[in-house]
């Protein structure tokens, strides 16, 4: 055992929370779990099954036993965090360590903050409801912006200051990853470490790290952890320095300690076979927004979409194998019993195996009752085939494309290539072949966009109605129209746009609005879906923030801030108080953050976190987008140079896999998965 | 999200399905299996929903042959007998499982009890015989936690209630807000003593085992329970145990806690001294002279 009290070794009961009455142990209990108190809060609750644990394939193991603990953390609601691939397959590349430890939390809901701060009881693990400020690490998994106030409500709870620099070597470090953390600069005070791109192996090397170092007995204390991480290509903000010209604009970003790195990269898993997690996916016991197993096909996308953040961050392209696909299935299948398997991806039609999968697997669990879908399909009559192979089985419901811009011209912008004929052509292929609804997702507040873009729209989807009656036959046909608001965000080309203000994007989607509805027969048949423009400001001022802005986070959570990504706790007229009053001072505002263009020469304030992209080749594309000039895709034309593979030493990995394919055999019992203990011998298989 | 399944307590299926039944022929129409699970633990906080959702997944993960529905959107066959309500543990929760197949019923409990998290067990398995599980489920036998309340002021408050003809409280359902007779329902209550109860209280709460220790659910010994055992006829709407705690405090000025700590005992028929019959009693019968039958032929 190691000495000393950095980074928690053994118990430290009653440093956040007075422990008020200590439990009678049954057996050794180094740090308590605090579920005897949490207990009598859960019938008073709504939703008590999320904060009980205890799901199939989750890991419960002895506090002694381990030296580095993690605690993982997203900071929504349990029914959104449960389904998070990025926290599930942390948690079990963790577990599987010896001698590592990993258990969740998730941020609960304010019936439950209420009574835990009423009652004293801190932020705890679903796994064995042990407080979260006894661990080592407390690894904050951002995919959106919209979970920074809670993040601010965990560690209050959790009794861990708020701000960085306020943290001892009493508590954990607290360390942010995702697509949001590409610019962790909003919350740069209340995070100590920041780690860009894909975390299996950073895991693994930050879990190093600590163990050496808790087990040289923690010399220098937290500081000089922070060191190593940050001498190890993490970023840690308060280690770089920010310093601002009069006029607000950022002037430099530099380190403030000797041997940390001037630019921070990002990290790129490679070789994705070598990775099939989850192999033993979290099967909820409350309901949560995927009811489904996701299996990652491959990570990474070309397309070259210039709105998309993911498609930018995430290069090169790495698919994972036929064979690992059907592995991973099968497996996944075996370890949770779900009814649905999602093969995951950010276009998942472009695996250049796709068509293989998705017969191979149809055939294997036909007559199993096992759903296969595939998010995130292009526009493309391909897709139609591929959806009619996997709805083989009956459900036949409705098929989503997303073109994401009504005319032709703001498609080109966004480099989202797709012709109108094609459309048309795809979804009559969709409707003759039984699909009753079309689902369309589109943009409004694109750069450079009119109101003729988006009251194109509406003919586009009149359009999809007639070919889908002529393609079918019948008139029942509907078609759901789906816009959200555009957000810049960084490192795309359009990091230098200005946001549409909302009072713009509301006018053009009730314009939109009448447009549809002004044809009364065809109007009926076309649902609208859209969500007001405030929103996508405020996760635009939190996408292209720089420090100024965790001010204006920390004063909208002290005034009750919390689930921003929820409509019904979401308060607009909170945020714009809290940057009117928080901002001026600092010689920025709102508008400044959000509806202003930026200029070439500026810094921006993610300028030294590096996704690999190339500044100057995010700059031409933004200039290529204002002429709406298109970009192709480097899996099948040369590369363009956007910097990513040289950067990261990486190349582009896809099929064919070159493997033999295996025979595959249909299981056919009801079950996806064989159990020969039922096969009696006078069994009638 | 399971258009397929039936909303506790109405009227079940038609009754073709019981005719067939009673032959349990191996054939398209499948086997019929009756299960008696338990929810303990941290699992009595979740709803039928989630515990049929659980249900299903550790049947396909265990490879049960389930049957199926048809049409558009197939859904597993599983009846379910009403279940206890979210935060109320139970000893005594009943279902009927459709196979395709006739399946060894020890192979298939002990499968699924494999596969089943913790706090869901299958305490048995019976094929299923004549007649209609859930027209035997007519009354609960309960246990009723009243934590920080003494045995004493207990009792006197079980008194004032069983005196009364009649006690009314109001719930509100789905339907809106409903008066139930909760006195017309109770058919017996008893303040039990809980160090009498000692074992019996950790047959019900504890289920680990030496190799996953768990640091949750320590039964706290040192707090004083108030307990109640009673029996209650399952009336429409049904009393549950939170109507006679409020019950208790419409009666008596009884310094209850908002909601009991509650967990069902037993299900099944009253017979004639107040008891609650096994419901399964019949099947198991019914499956031993089959299978005598069988060896015999």
């Amino acid at each position: 055992m190691v000495t000393g009290s950095w980074l928690n070794s053994g118990v430290r009961r009653g440093t956040v929370v007075p422990v008020r009455h200590p439990v009678a142990t049954l057996w050794h209990v180094p740090v308590e779990s605090v579920y005897p108190r949490l207990e009598p809060l859960l019938p008073h609750v709504s939703k008590p099954v999320q904060y009980v644990g205890g799901e199939p394939n989750a890991t419960v193991k002895d506090w002694d036993e381990t030296t580095v603990r993690w605690c993982l953390m997203y900071p929504d609601a349990y029914e959104v965090g449960l389904p998070n691939q990025g926290v599930m397959i942390l948690y079990e590349i963790l577990n599987e360590q010896p001698g590592v430890l990993a258990e969740r939390t998730y941020a609960v809901w304010p019936d439950m903050e209420e009574l835990m701060r009423r009652h004293g009881v801190p932020q705890f693990t679903v796994d064995a409801h042990r407080p979260v400020a006894a661990f080592d690490v407390l690894g904050v998994s951002f995919a959106t912006e919209l979970g920074y106030t809670n993040l601010l409500t965990a560690l209050d709870l959790a009794g861990v200051p708020l701000r960085s620099r306020e943290r001892t070597d009493e508590h954990p470090v607290v360390l942010a990853g995702g697509h949001a953390a590409f610019n962790p600069e909003p919350v740069a005070d209340f995070v100590d470490a920041v780690v860009l791109g894909d975390g299996e192996r950073a895991v693994l090397e930050i879990t190093e790290l600590v163990r050496r170092f808790k087990a040289e007995g923690r010399p220098g204390g937290r500081e000089r952890l922070l060191r190593r991480l940050a001498e190890h290509g993490v970023y840690v903000p308060g280690f770089h320095e920010v310093t601002y010209r009069p006029d607000g604009h950022i002037e430099r970003v530099r380190p403030t300690r000797e041997g940390v790195p001037h630019r921070v990269f990002k990290r790129t898993t490679t070789d994705l076979d070598e990775w099939p997690y989850p192999k033993q996916p979290l099967v909820p016991v409350a309901e949560s927004v995927h009811e489904r197993m996701s299996v990652e096909i491959f990570r990474g996308c070309t397309r070259g979409c210039r709105f998309c953040q993911a498609g930018m961050i995430t290069r090169p392209v790495r698919e994972r194998s036929k064979r690992g696909v059907e592995d991973m299935v099968r497996r996944g299948l075996e370890a949770t019993g779900f009814e649905e398997v999602g093969l995951l991806s950010l276009s998942s039609a472009d695996h250049s195996e796709i068509g293989e999968i998705t017969k191979g697997l149809a055939d294997r669990y036909e007559g199993t009752n096992t759903g296969l879908s595939l998010p995130s399909t292009r526009v493309d009559a391909f897709n139609v085939d591929l959806a009619n192979e996997l709805a083989r089985n009956g459900r036949r419901s409705g098929l989503t494309f997303a073109p994401e811009g009504g005319s032709e011209r703001i498609r080109r912008v966004i480099n989202k290539t797709v012709s109108e004929r094609d459309l048309i052509r795809t979804v009559s292929t969709a409707y003759a072949s039984g699909w009753r609804q079309v689902k369309l997702y589109f943009m409004c507040g694109l750069p450079t966009e009119t109101d003729e873009d988006v009251l194109r729209i509406a003919t586009m989807a009149k359009e999809v109605v007639r070919a889908g009656r002529s393609a079918s036959g019948r008139r029942d046909i509907r078609c759901t129209v789906s816009i959200g608001g555009f957000v810049p965000k960084p490192h795309t080309p359009f990091q230098w746009a200005a946001q549409a203000d909302p009072d713009t994007v509301d006018a053009r989607m009730r314009a939109l609005r009448e447009e549809i509805g002004s044809d009364r027969e065809l109007g009926r048949r076309i649902g609208v879906r859209y969500h007001d423009g405030k929103p996508s400001l405020i996760e635009g001022l939190l996408s292209r923030g720089d420090r100024r802005v965790g001010r204006v986070i920390e004063r909208v959570w002290r005034e009750g801030g919390r689930f921003d990504g929820w409509n019904e706790y979401f308060s607009y007229e909170r945020w714009v108080r809290a940057a009117a009053e928080v901002l001026p001072p600092l010689g920025v505002d709102m508008d400044w953050f959000t509806t202003r263009e930026r200029t070439r020469d500026e810094v921006l304030p993610w300028d030294h976190l590096d996704s690999g992209l190339d500044r100057e080749w995010l700059w031409n594309d933004w200039q290529d987008a204002l002429q709406a000039r298109e970009q192709e895709d480097c899996r099948w034309t040369p590369c363009f140079d956007c910097g990513v593979c040289p950067t990261t030493g990486t190349d582009i990995e896809m099929g064919p896999s070159g493997r033999p394919l295996l025979p595959i055999t249909p299981v056919r019992d009801g079950s996806p998965v064989p159990n020969t203990a039922f096969d009696t011998p006078s069994g009638d298989r | 999200m399971y258009p397929g399944l039936r909303p506790v307590g109405r009227p079940r299926r038609s009754t073709t399905e019981e005719t067939l039944s009673q032959y349990q022929p191996a054939t398209v129409t499948g086997w019929k299996v009756r299960l008696r699970y338990t929810k303990r633990d941290r699992l009595r906080f979740a709803s039928h929903r989630d515990l049929t959702r659980v249900f299903e997944r550790a049947l396909r993960r265990a490879g049960v042959p389930l049957a199926y529905s048809r049409g558009y959107s197939p859904h597993p066959r599983i009846s379910w007998a009403g279940t206890a309500p979210t935060g109320v543990a139970s000893e005594a929760e009943y279902a009927e499982l459709r196979l395709e197949r006739e399946v060894p019923v020890e192979t298939l409990r002990n499968e699924l009890r494999a596969a089943l998290p913790e706090g869901l067990d299958v305490a048995e398995a019976v094929p299923a015989g004549a007649g209609s599980l859930e027209e035997r489920l007519l009354a609960s036998r309960w246990w009723l936690e009243l934590d920080g309340v003494a045995p004493g002021e207990t009792s006197e408050a079980l008194c004032r209630l069983l005196s009364r003809d009649s006690v009314e409280v109001e719930r509100v359902t789905r339907k809106g807000r409903r008066v139930l007779d909760v006195r017309a329902a109770v058919v017996s209550a008893d303040s039990v003593d809980p160090t009498e109860y000692g074992v019996h209280l950790d047959a019900v709460r504890d289920r680990h085992s030496v190799d996953a220790p768990h640091t949750d659910d320590c039964p706290d010994r040192a707090r004083q329970y108030g307990i109640i055992v009673m029996v209650v006829r399952h009336t429409t709407p049904v009393v549950r145990p939170d109507d006679v705690l409020n019950a208790l405090r419409v009666v008596a000025d009884l310094p209850v806690p908002g909601v009991a700590r509650a967990t069902r005992l037993a299900q099944g028929r009253l017979d004639e001294g107040g008891a609650i019959a096994d419901p399964l009693a019949q099947d198991r019968a019914a499956a031993g002279s089959r299978q005598v039958g069988s060896t015999l032929g």
